[in-house]
């Protein structure tokens, strides 16, 4: 399938060559995609949306599902909470970014703060509706056999609530590129974002697509990583779901 | 050893009235005894062990775990659901399920307590199965698992709130026998509640009978059927037949004054 999109943008690209100046062949842009991450120019900027992403995820995850156990299992501090979340939560993240540039410049912080804030919503509600939907009977469980505070959140809460915090994390990895990216657009001068961005104020065609191209493949690289992770690590859930299928 | 003295428990709904659970119901349980509450659907009976099991509140009476009055789950004393799928840890192996009680007990290494839950598995007939996922095993045999999870810890109380119910019957008849095996070697006291009158009457010392919502305690018979017991001989003794026939008798009246 990738293959015959791929012949399909060169076939076309071909055909209207008068349409060149922006619509390059894909093996054109594949050429530029190979000497750009030869030269370095692009790993640089690869780079710098890496690290931002990365930063801006594991904030977000920590605090998020640390706020979302919270949350889950305290009703009061849920419902003081609620009205906040439900006017905060529908609006478009990057509606932010002034607001984080007037907060913590133009600068990295203000990237990483932009995609923690996006990127904790779906972890966060994930998180509360998993720990809200822990059978009462596995807190029966955990009382009979005298498990302390500590020992039930652990022992039993969390790994109840994973399945659902993880598919959080995994719809959140998708929104965290997407604020890095815009956020480098807005104002930077580094990142694939500028590097998109700066390309095609510059008519340097390829050159814009090849990056194009890398965050797509960067996009697809996180998101296999994420799967084998919880492949590995929530083997048990998919066990479990596949057996009630069959039933 | 367990003793329940003027139990009421009395539920507030959302909306609507309260609901008296239990009216008022007072009996003891003798050490090493194995004792059964029967009762009509609705009687409360699960509200009950959960109130002897310091899970519920009760709204008025006293729950005594030898001597001492129970306020919170007691040490020593392991409440056993009819649930098995949603009570044992899909996430954790058959062993590590073995081992959950065990982690509470202070000064046992890791080694000792997967020792001491293989142990247990072996008794319950589980032996080979550590590694499976409990999922991956029928009813019957995840029941066990649950089993020998709380007979690992020990308790000197078991309670049991209707853990067959969901057995088919073939299934339900070898882990009566298991069970009943495991008692008799274990000396502990088991409180065991059900539904099922021959279950009842086969498995106890004794058997308390309750009545409808608000539930109070209609009978008390002692079970003296020559042990141990056997599904075939027991069940056809001229003495289980009358039993079953007394409690039968008395339950059918009990629902039909409604």
């Amino acid at each position: 399938m990738l293959a015959a999109c791929l012949c399909a943008w060169e076939a076309w690209a071909l055909w209207r060559r008068d349409l060149a100046a922006y619509f390059p062949p894909a093996s054109e842009v594949m050429v530029e995609l190979v000497r750009l991450v030869a030269s370095g120019e692009l790993a640089a900027h690869a780079a710098a949306t890496l690290r931002r992403f990365a930063e801006g995820y594991a904030i977000a995850a920590v605090a998020a599902v640390s706020a979302g156990l919270c949350l889950g299992l305290w009703r009061p501090l849920y419902n003081l909470f609620e009205p906040l979340i439900e006017l905060l939560r529908p609006m478009p993240s990057p509606a932010t970014i002034p607001i984080a540039i007037l907060f913590f410049g133009i600068g990295n912080e203000m990237k990483v703060a932009v995609t923690v804030y996006a990127c904790s919503w779906p972890i966060l509600l994930n998180t509360i509706d998993g720990v809200r939907s822990v059978d009462r009977l596995l807190f029966a469980t955990a009382a009979t056999f005298r498990l302390s505070g500590w020992a039930r959140f652990w022992k039993v809460v969390l790994p109840a609530a994973s399945p659902q915090i993880v598919t959080g994390l995994r719809v959140s990895l998708a929104i965290a590129l997407i604020l890095v990216t815009t956020s480098e657009m807005v104002v930077s001068n580094d990142g694939l974002g500028y590097y998109v961005l700066e390309s095609q104020r510059a008519f340097r065609m390829p050159q814009m697509y090849a990056a194009v191209v890398a965050l797509g493949i960067i996009g697809y690289a996180l998101n296999r990583l994420f799967q084998a992770l919880d492949h590995w690590v929530m083997a048990w859930h998919r066990g479990l779901t596949r057996k009630e299928e069959i039933l | 050893m367990l003793e329940v003295r003027g139990l009421r428990k009395v539920f507030q709904p959302l909306s609507g009235p309260a609901v008296t659970a239990i009216g008022d119901v007072s009996f003891q349980v003798g050490a090493e005894q194995f004792v059964s509450i029967v009762g009509p659907s609705g009687c409360g009976k699960s509200t009950l062990l959960q109130c002897v099991a310091g899970l519920l509140r009760p709204t008025a009476g006293t729950v005594l775990l030898g001597g001492r009055e129970v306020t919170g789950p007691p040490d020593g004393l392991v409440l056993l659901f009819q649930e098995y799928n949603k009570s044992l840890l899909a996430w954790r192996s058959v062993l590590g399920n073995a081992c959950f009680g065990l982690e509470q007990k202070p000064g046992l290494t890791r080694a000792d307590r997967e020792a001491e839950a293989r142990h247990y598995l072996e008794m319950v007939g589980l032996g080979g199965f550590e590694r499976h996922y409990p999922w991956e095993l029928s009813g019957g045999m995840q029941q066990r698992v649950a089993i020998a999870r709380a007979l690992a810890c020990k308790p000197q109380v078991l309670l049991m709130d209707e853990p067959f119910g969901s057995l088919d019957a073939l299934t339900r008849f070898e882990l009566e026998d298991t069970l009943l095996r495991l008692w008799e070697s274990l000396r502990s006291t088991i409180l065991f509640v059900t539904h099922d009158i021959d279950e009842a009457v086969y498995l106890s010392d004794r058997v308390y009978v309750l009545s409808r919502r608000p539930s109070r305690m209609i009978s008390d018979t002692a079970v003296d059927l020559p042990r141990p017991r056997d599904q075939l001989a027991s069940r056809e003794d001229a003495r289980f037949i009358r039993l079953r026939h007394q409690t039968f008798e008395l339950i059918s009246k009990e629902m039909a004054t409604a």
